[in-house]
């Protein structure tokens, strides 16, 4: 059957959550963040979001993620249910100054990617030393 | 003091403790993280419409050229694919959630297909799988004479 793998799927939402009006469950994005010279990079996995769909915000060191699932149930006799479908939500704090007028976002394949690059005052500078 | 006294630390209650660790490890391994079990990759809804089944799998991040599907004979689906580790190049990881590698789920569907009229759609990372109904699986409507 199955072969063993390192692979996980998304899991539902600690109740800190807003709630959506309509109910339903929320999940929480599995994401990897990692951090360059110039920029963080945050990848979510967000499957069933169109681009267009997805709310991102960034306001006083926070980033807010909202991903919006257009319902797809289909009708007919189910047979087999593994997982429910839900809108996506998470926020960080980003300690890193971060200069927000440059923050880019893309999704793609159901995965989005958020460029949010550090201000030039935070960014590593190489010191060159004059030989005397 | 005679007869038998509880021992906690004897040999026999060390090996009764060490197996129900193992027993609740394996429990937490297989079914802990919340109700459903995580042991196959990519979970699937399933649902039987008229004249087709509908198999649908969250991939996000997967391309159709790393996904194959096959159907052998009329009832057995295999997914196969693998989710390729895309990060760059970087100073510091602050989070690591998301899961890389290899996947193979093969299962017995419930209703004959058609393996040729098979159609796939991967679309924001969701992967629908529309296999038609083999003739023979049709329903059929009977009609009755009126003698």
């Amino acid at each position: 059957m199955a072969e063993k793998t390192e692979l996980a799927t998304k899991s539902p939402a600690v109740p800190t959550v807003p709630e959506t009006t309509h109910g339903g469950p929320h999940f929480v994005p599995r994401v990897d963040i990692v951090e360059t010279d110039k920029q963080l990079i945050v990848y979510a996995d967000l499957p069933g979001v169109a681009p267009q769909d997805v709310d991102l915000r960034y306001e006083r060191g926070e980033l807010v993620l909202h991903g919006k699932v257009k319902p797809r149930t289909g009708t007919g006799n189910r047979l087999l249910e593994e997982y429910d479908i839900g809108d996506f939500y998470r926020a960080f704090q980003v300690h890193e100054t971060i200069d927000a007028s440059k923050i880019e976002a893309e999704c793609k394949n159901g995965v989005l990617t958020v460029y949010l690059p550090k201000e030039e005052a935070a960014q590593p500078k190489k010191v060159m030393v004059k030989a005397s | 003091m005679f007869g038998t006294r509880w021992q906690p630390f004897s040999p026999v209650w060390n090996q009764l403790t060490q197996l129900q660790s193992e027993m609740n490890r394996l429990f937490d391994r297989w079914g802990g993280d919340g109700n459903r079990a995580q042991a196959v990759f990519p979970p699937l809804n399933i649902w039987e419409a008229d004249d087709a089944l509908m198999v649908e799998a969250e991939l996000p991040g997967l391309d159709m050229k790393d996904l194959e599907i096959y159907v052998t004979g009329t009832d057995q689906l295999t997914l196969k694919g693998e989710r390729k580790e895309t990060l760059p190049q970087k100073n510091a990881q602050h989070r690591q959630e998301r899961g890389f590698g290899k996947f193979v789920r093969v299962l017995t569907l419930p209703i004959p297909v058609d393996a040729n009229k098979v159609e796939a759609k991967l679309e924001n990372g969701i992967l629908t799988l529309k296999l038609p109904k083999h003739e023979a699986a049709k329903p059929r409507k009977i009609a009755v004479k009126a003698s």
